[in-house]
């Protein structure tokens, strides 16, 4: 029931934010789409819903979010890097990597930092046996372990701190 | 001074569009295209955004362009990965020079 309070709360808010007018128009019809959106989304809600009401979890994630913007912008200047050189360096492959990570939340947020990361782009999850298979636009190395603790081990860490 | 600075953000993240374009243009399969295109378009629509919203400041578009900023970091990567893993699925080959491919070995080891 709190997750379909917490939805329906952001799905509102975020109407009103995007339609800009509080005349009672448009808050019944927020109302209306806020109560549809929570009772269609609430299964793929997290199942710990106040897992990030924790003072252990939460200031993990605020350490979080200013790492990720900075690995974003090294990912931008890499890429502007090999896109104009002349001779275009790459060294393209998919590789398997190990991951962890076993919620799917964490996992969500770990493949989507490693693709908006330098070089990396997520291809394929295999959550049974943790693997994460990656196209590497530069691959330095082919084995599991050490392609491991090149690609995944740095926000493996910190997002294992925070949802698991 | 907050108009300096929104005009600053939009030159960046333009230059950085036109990067991921580029590289839309020269680099060889659909894997490598979908990394300059997701990366660089991301973080350059996200900047456009951001001047624009230090142009405008706390009112309707300003917090639209905040909003929109949001809805496409979360949303984009996850375009990167639903192309990536169908154009595979459907059998769309690697450049001739990758290095390795261990997502189809390990696809013929369980078929």
């Amino acid at each position: 029931m709190i997750k379909r309070v917490i939805l329906f709360i952001g799905a509102f808010f975020t109407w009103i934010f995007l339609s800009w007018d509080t005349d009672m128009e448009h808050i019944i019809v927020g109302i209306a789409i806020g109560i549809f959106v929570s009772f269609m989304t609430a299964d793929l809600f997290e199942k710990r819903t106040l897992i990030l009401v924790n003072l252990k979890r939460c200031p993990w994630f605020f350490y979080y979010i200013p790492l990720f913007i900075w690995e974003c912008i090294k990912a931008n200047i890499d890429g502007a890097y090999r896109v104009v050189h002349p001779d275009l360096p790459i060294r393209p492959g998919i590789v398997k990597v190990r991951t962890t990570l076993k919620s799917d939340t964490g996992l969500t947020f770990l493949a989507n930092t490693l693709t908006l990361k330098p070089g990396t782009l997520t291809v394929d999850i295999d959550k049974e046996n943790g693997f994460l298979y990656i196209h590497w636009i530069d691959v330095k190395t082919q084995g599991v372990e050490a392609a491991t603790e090149l690609i995944v081990h740095k926000f493996e860490r910190i997002l294992k701190k925070i949802f698991e | 001074m907050n108009e300096i600075f929104g005009l600053i953000f939009i030159i960046v993240g333009v230059a950085f569009d036109f990067f991921g374009c580029l590289g839309l243009v020269r680099l060889p399969d659909v894997y490598n295209r979908l990394h300059s295109s997701i990366k660089c378009v991301t973080l350059g629509t996200s900047s456009i955004l951001f001047g624009l919203f230090l142009f405008k400041g706390f009112n309707e578009a300003g917090l639209k362009a905040l909003l929109c900023i949001l809805f496409l970091i979360l949303t984009a990567p996850v375009t990167a990965h639903v192309l990536s893993r169908s154009a595979h699925k459907s059998g769309v080959k690697l450049w001739e020079k990758s290095v390795c491919d261990k997502y189809s070995e390990d696809k013929d080891a369980l078929s």
